[in-house]
């Protein structure tokens, strides 16, 4: 039994994306992330778990930088992408933030109509170069956010009218007109009812097929469903990394095994 | 005995009837606060809440019939008695009613409730008679003067032998121009010093430019119209008017203008900067997320989704503009003219009502009733500028939410 699981486990490695070494993070002098070392896959789902307030979003927000908008935060250590250091000094966290795209925990759809959302992004980075190219993007787009028959007909329609469901589908359509290499999501289905975290977990897994997708996720049920690995986070540190199936049925850390079956958290 | 002396009297009756309606709802209780339907506190309150109020109601009444058919009352002898003893009665009363079940709690409430209900529609109120008062008047004087010569009449010189030409129209203009180049100046730089102070700006600058913005907001006006007497108005005319040959006075609508521009700045600023703080950070995340540079961002999201706010800030910036007196009276003169020339001496409506109405003047001539016609239309000007901002921003809402 173990045996074939290590086999599976060498055919299925795939190239690795982004790689964090040593990774500290600081809020003035809390210390929230302690030497995290981490590697994501490309064309993989990999979720974060762990009990709340262990360090997941932070984690999650340096890999595209946005915590450079918090003025106390700072970031120790190396995170690569394709093997490119992203905190050089020659990156530009702009264009950074291009190639990684985020999703939030809380559906965030601008006030602007559904088509102005999803051209929001493609139109910032000069990704179209006719209105007839737009369009065609920002229906891509709605298509791989699984959103566009129920939308098509009122694009001008303000993004904010949607159900939540809808508008986290829009915030993800949003994500992907960029054409992002890496998808970053913080809890997106915490805000939605159960038919739609479905729809979005389905979509997630389709994701899978073009980027590497990171999702934060405070249910262990969800990480078992769309990923394929799992990191367990807790008290900032990152205190086991593996298949996600190794990690919920035969986890090596007893912290872990106290957080799945509900000891901690 | 003096008015004042009375409403302490009333006061003491009201602390007194506390003490003993609470007194009293604890010998009821017999040590068991719990057999009460209202708590303890509440059994003062009734008594003392009602003998206040209808001492005081009292009070206002005599002093309104008083008004009404103008009889005396040497030394407040009548009324003291009278509102002295319904306060007691009332007290009494309530006091009388305390027992177990004696909902008392539900009494306090609805006192309170009438108290309030009573403050909000003073507001409202003096709000309605002054208008009211401002009518009468303008009646008057549209008894004496057409209509027509006031409305579209395009000359403003008053002669108080008689005879005077008061056509609003050159105040009119005065009080748009001004206000205009007013908001020219005011709007621009205050929203861009709101955009740096919350989307720039680190904490410690913030914490102190903030609130020496909102110090340059109290400035008093006349101050204001200091600088512009002494400092905008000569280098105006000195380094632009008269090279250019425009004009050769030292008050004019651009100096009034840029003054009140500075004055509106911190207005506008502080208002505007509190209706951006309140764009939710999850929007800038958003747009962050997506690879937007700040500027990016403030221009596409941020300003977007505070427009209404900022649209709203901006009109009641034009509403102190137009009421706006003494910088207009020291920066731009009080000559009424129609002149498209910015740099020539002109006035405002505010400044001609209060020209009219001082020195030794009876309220008969149409010289000096004009003031009022002048008010109301000023009144009606911003009360249009008020409702056309609220409806902005209703219209804004109902398209983002
Ligand atoms: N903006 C911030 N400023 C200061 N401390 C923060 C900030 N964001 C998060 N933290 C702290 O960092 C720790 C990790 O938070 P977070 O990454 O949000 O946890 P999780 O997403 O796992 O619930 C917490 O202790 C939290 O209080
Ligand atoms: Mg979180």
């Amino acid at each position: 039994m173990n045996d074939m699981r290590m086999v599976e486990r060498q055919v299925g490695t795939k190239p690795i994306k982004i790689s964090g070494r040593n990774v500290q993070v600081y809020y003035g002098d809390s210390h929230a992330i302690k030497d995290v070392n981490v590697d994501i896959e490309d064309n993989t789902v990999t979720a974060f778990i762990g009990p709340s307030g262990c360090g997941k979003s932070t984690f999650l927000r340096c890999l595209n930088r946005m915590n450079d908008t918090i003025d106390i935060c700072r970031v120790e250590g190396t995170i690569t992408l394709d093997g490119e250091d992203i905190y050089d000094k020659k990156v530009d966290p702009v264009q950074l933030r291009a190639k990684v795209g985020m999703v939030f925990q809380k559906p965030n759809p601008f006030p602007k109509s559904i088509y102005d959302n999803v051209a929001y992004g493609p139109r910032i980075h000069g990704l179209a170069r006719s209105k007839a190219e737009l369009d065609e993007i920002v229906e891509r787009s709605l298509r791989r956010g699984a959103i566009w028959d129920e939308v098509k007909d009122r694009l001008n329609a303000p993004g904010t009218g949607l159900s939540g469901g809808q508008q986290q589908r829009l915030c993800i359509a949003r994500a992907v007109a960029t054409e992002p290499e890496v998808l970053l999501m913080d809890e997106p289905c915490s805000a939605l009812d159960p038919i739609a975290t479905a729809q979005v977990e389905e979509l997630i897994d389709e994701l899978r097929e073009t980027y590497s997708v990171v999702i934060v996720t405070h249910s262990m049920q969800q990480a078992a469903r769309v990923s394929q690995k799992t990191a367990f986070f807790h008290l900032g540190e990152l205190v086991e990394f593996g298949e996600t199936g190794d990690i919920f049925t035969n986890p090596k850390d007893s912290r872990t095994e106290s957080y799945i079956t509900g000891r901690i958290g | 005995m003096p008015g004042g002396v009375l409403f302490l009297i009333l006061c003491t009756i009201s602390a007194v009837g506390y003490v003993m309606g609470r007194r009293k709802a604890v010998s009821v209780s017999g040590g068991d606060s719990r057999v009460m339907h209202s708590l303890l506190p509440y059994h003062g309150w009734n008594v003392a809440l009602a003998a206040f109020l209808v001492g005081l109601s009292v009070m206002v009444l005599w002093s309104l019939l008083r008004l009404l058919f103008g009889f005396t009352d040497p030394g407040n002898n009548i009324v003291s008695v009278l509102s002295l003893a319904a306060a007691l009665l009332a007290g009494w009363t309530n006091y009388a009613r305390i027992e177990r079940n004696y909902r008392a709690r539900n009494v306090v409430e609805l006192m309170m409730k009438g108290i309030l209900i009573f403050a909000s529609s003073i507001a409202i109120f003096t709000t309605i008679a002054i208008v009211l008062s401002m009518l009468f008047e303008t009646t008057h004087f549209f008894r004496d003067y057409s209509w027509t010569r006031f409305f579209f009449g395009l000359k403003w010189s008053p002669n108080f032998s008689g005879n005077s030409d008061l056509g609003m129209l050159p105040l009119l203009w005065g009080t748009l121009y001004v206000s205009f180049i007013a908001l020219l100046v005011a709007v621009p730089i205050g929203l861009f010093a709101a955009i740096y102070l919350s989307e720039y700006a680190g904490p410690r600058l913030r914490a102190v430019a903030k609130p020496m913005l909102e110090i340059l907001a109290g400035i008093p006006t006349i101050v204001y119209g200091l600088f512009a007497l002494i400092t905008v108005g000569p280098i105006l005319r000195d380094y632009f008017a008269q090279p250019l040959g425009l004009a050769d006075s030292g008050s004019s609508v651009m100096t009034a203008g840029i003054v009140m521009g500075v004055m509106l700045i911190p207005f506008v600023s502080s208002l505007s900067d509190d209706i951006i703080n309140a764009v939710p950070q999850a929007m800038r995340d958003g747009s962050y997320g997506l690879g937007a540079t700040p500027s990016e961002t403030i221009k596409q999201v941020v300003i977007p989704a505070a427009l209404p706010g900022i649209v709203g800030a901006i009109l009641l910036a034009a509403s102190r503009a137009i009421g706006e007196t003494m910088i207009v009276v020291m920066g731009a003169g009080a000559a009424a003219k129609l002149s498209l020339n910015p740099f020539e001496a002109m006035t405002t409506v505010t400044v001609k009502i209060v020209s009219q109405l001082t020195g030794d003047t009876d309220f008969a001539s149409p010289e000096t009733l004009v003031a009022f016609a002048l008010g109301i239309t000023l009144f009606v000007l911003t009360l249009g500028l008020n409702v056309l901002a609220l409806y902005i921003v209703r219209r804004y809402r109902e398209q983002y939410e």
